[in-house]
């Protein structure tokens, strides 16, 4: 009854959210059933809510703290060198004042294209593979393959980027001798990190594709791989989309396994196959590890990186919520 | 207009029997209702024949089932050909929700991997959208989508776009159990006009619809729940109707239970 007492009363919790439980009719059900409270009781019971309240407003508050001043330092930071030479120079020569982000820049747009090239299809196809076919398969081999399958999902969502990237480090010394790093190994390990993302995002969405649509294309005599490229995927689109940009998100400020396998440089590389690469999160850890004589110069960078970062990072959360917003409106 | 044979026809759900040996015989250019309790099987048993029941997981069917002679659920036959010769409307409209109202009409030729030119396209949309009942409310809106359509709309335009790929048997599960008075009365019109070309197997707990549109009425049902659903009884509406001769039917069709 404890919990009743909680919803009860005008509180500015609970009193304008439409809570699942119709906290009106709670209410009233519980109202009518007991005797008229005393005025002590009521008072202490305002008062306990009033704290209640007043803790949970204070979590919310505390939880929005550091967000906004981690925008509001990153901002103020980062706008000293946000000019034009951030952005069309690297920083080969420079040492002091003056050079740019370009290369890194680059590096990271080509890194996670890569990774999205490689990540999207492998999770966008397990996902397919488990929710279109394992699931509905009347093979117990089949069957015990998706539960494996998803628990190696599982484990390497979980797996710490560090280790991913020593990890690809490891297969590419393999083929390609020690010591070797490039563009393609940096996407490589972040597809490693990105594709369990996708994976269950897309799972997820394949999933809550209405049953009656899949039978309604198969009863039109539909081949069922038809029935995923015509009515299923399209219909999932918008949450695979998502879905992908989550992934992109989630590894586009990816700083250890780029180090390990990309490695740095401070010149423009665009070849994804051949020599170091620069990316954005380890051109911050580099200006702010290896600070030369001019060490604001070096700060500054760092700073102005970490904003284009963050600017990046929120645009594709962002866009990934709204193409959610879109596909659940589109549901209806 | 095929003709359509079950015969001692059992369906099961994993170790659960839904329908237990149900024969029965389909007359070509007939409309037959299926009535029964709910929970009887009718639904099962409609979706052996276009072989949808065997896509859940588990599911399984026993028995034998002919279209025109041809066996439908042996290892010989394909279920993507059975359904292409087997349309299927749902109890809930389900167009296809990224797909426009023309789109969605054509979505059974799209789906089969065939390509109409544009102007035998519009053609096959006119013509399904008329036998539909539809064309009058939609010709101007044919690129939008089918998910804006009302209830009942929707429900026609499902009809249209299993009739668009022009199959012999129309199976449909309770078409108006959603419906209003206005657009069931609007599909049992259609269902009356389909059946001078298709062989129609309607479910329906609408004892007078199914009194108004079938030729044939079978009637299934079940004794207790865990039991499977049985085919009681079978014969043409007038006399099933009329002249039941099992008490059960009696009963139900009394209104007793179900
Ligand atoms: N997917 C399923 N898995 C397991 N059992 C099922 C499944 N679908 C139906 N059943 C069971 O099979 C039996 C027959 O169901 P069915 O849907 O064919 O009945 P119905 O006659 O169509 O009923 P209604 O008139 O309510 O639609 C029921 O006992 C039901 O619980
Ligand atoms: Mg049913």
């Amino acid at each position: 009854m404890t919990g009743l007492d909680l919803i009860e009363v005008d509180s500015p919790v609970t009193g304008s959210t439409g809570s699942s439980l119709a906290p009106g009719r709670a209410q009233a059900l519980w109202r009518s059933s007991q005797p008229l409270a005393s005025t002590r009781r009521q008072r202490r019971r305002r008062i306990k809510d009033r704290a209640m309240t007043a803790a949970l407003a204070a979590c919310a508050l505390i939880a929005a703290v550091p967000l906004v001043s981690l925008l509001w330092t990153t901002v103020s930071h980062g706008l000293a060198r946000l000019d034009p030479t951030f952005f069309n120079q690297s920083m080969r020569g420079v040492a002091g004042v003056g050079g740019g982000a370009l290369h890194a820049i680059w590096g990271s747009v080509l890194i996670t294209l890569a990774a999205t090239a490689l990540a999207a299809p492998v999770g966008l196809g397990t996902a397919l593979w488990l929710v279109e076919c394992a699931d509905r398969s009347r093979s117990a081999l089949t069957s015990g393959l998706a539960r494996a399958v998803r628990a190696v999902v599982g484990v390497t969502a979980g797996i710490p980027s560090i280790v991913a990237g020593l990890f690809v480090y490891a297969l590419i010394a393999l083929v390609a001798g020690p010591g070797y790093r490039s563009g393609l190994a940096g996407a490589i390990a972040l597809a490693v990190i990105m594709t369990p993302v996708v994976e269950s995002a897309c799972e997820e969405v394949l999933a809550r594709v209405p049953g009656e649509l899949r039978e309604g294309a198969l009863a039109l005599g539909a081949p069922q791989w038809r029935c995923v490229t015509s009515v299923i995927l399209p219909t999932a689109r918008p949450g695979v989309i998502s879905g992908v940009l989550l992934g992109v998100s989630r590894v586009v400020g990816e700083t250890a396994p780029l180090l390990l396998v990309a490695g740095f440089t401070d010149s423009m590389n665009l070849n994804l196959l051949d020599g170091r690469m620069a990316s954005l999160p380890v051109y911050i850890y580099s200006q702010w590890q290896n600070k030369g004589v001019q060490a604001a110069a070096y700060d500054a960078r760092a700073w102005t990186a970490a904003l284009v970062l963050v600017a990046l990072v929120l645009a594709l959360h962002l866009t990934a919520r709204l193409s959610a917003r879109w596909a659940t409106r589109k549901e209806h | 207009m095929s003709h359509l044979q079950l015969d001692r026809v059992s369906a099961y759900y994993g170790a659960f029997q839904a329908v237990a040996d149900v024969s029965l015989n389909i007359e070509p250019c007939s409309i037959t209702a299926l009535i029964g309790p709910s929970g009887c099987g009718k639904s099962t048993l409609l979706r052996t024949i276009n072989r949808l029941h065997e896509t859940i997981p588990g599911a399984r069917v026993t028995g034998d089932v002919r279209l025109n002679g041809q066996d439908v659920l042996g290892p010989g036959s394909d279920p993507v050909e059975v359904r292409s010769r087997v349309g299927m409307v749902f109890q809930r409209a389900n167009p296809f929700p990224t797909m426009s109202i023309s789109e969605n009409v054509l979505a059974g030729v799209k789906l089969r991997g065939r390509r109409l030119a544009p102007k035998q396209a519009e053609q096959v949309v006119e013509r399904s959208l008329k036998a539909a009942n539809l064309w009058q409310e939609t010709k101007d809106r044919l690129k939008k989508s089918g998910a804006g359509l009302s209830g009942g709309q929707q429900q026609r335009l499902c009809i249209a776009r299993a009739i668009a790929v022009q199959p012999e048997v129309l199976l449909m599960d309770e078409p108006c159990s959603a419906l209003d008075p206005a657009s069931t009365a609007a599909i049992e019109e259609l269902m009356v006009t389909l059946k001078s070309d298709y062989t129609v197997v309607v479910v329906t707990h609408n004892l007078a619809q199914a009194a108004r549109v079938s030729d044939q009425t079978a009637f299934m049902s079940v004794d207790r729940a865990g039991q499977p659903g049985r085919l009681i009884e079978h014969g043409s509406t007038v006399s099933l109707f009329n002249a039941p001769t099992q008490t059960a039917t009696c009963d139900y069709i009394a209104g007793k239970f179900g």
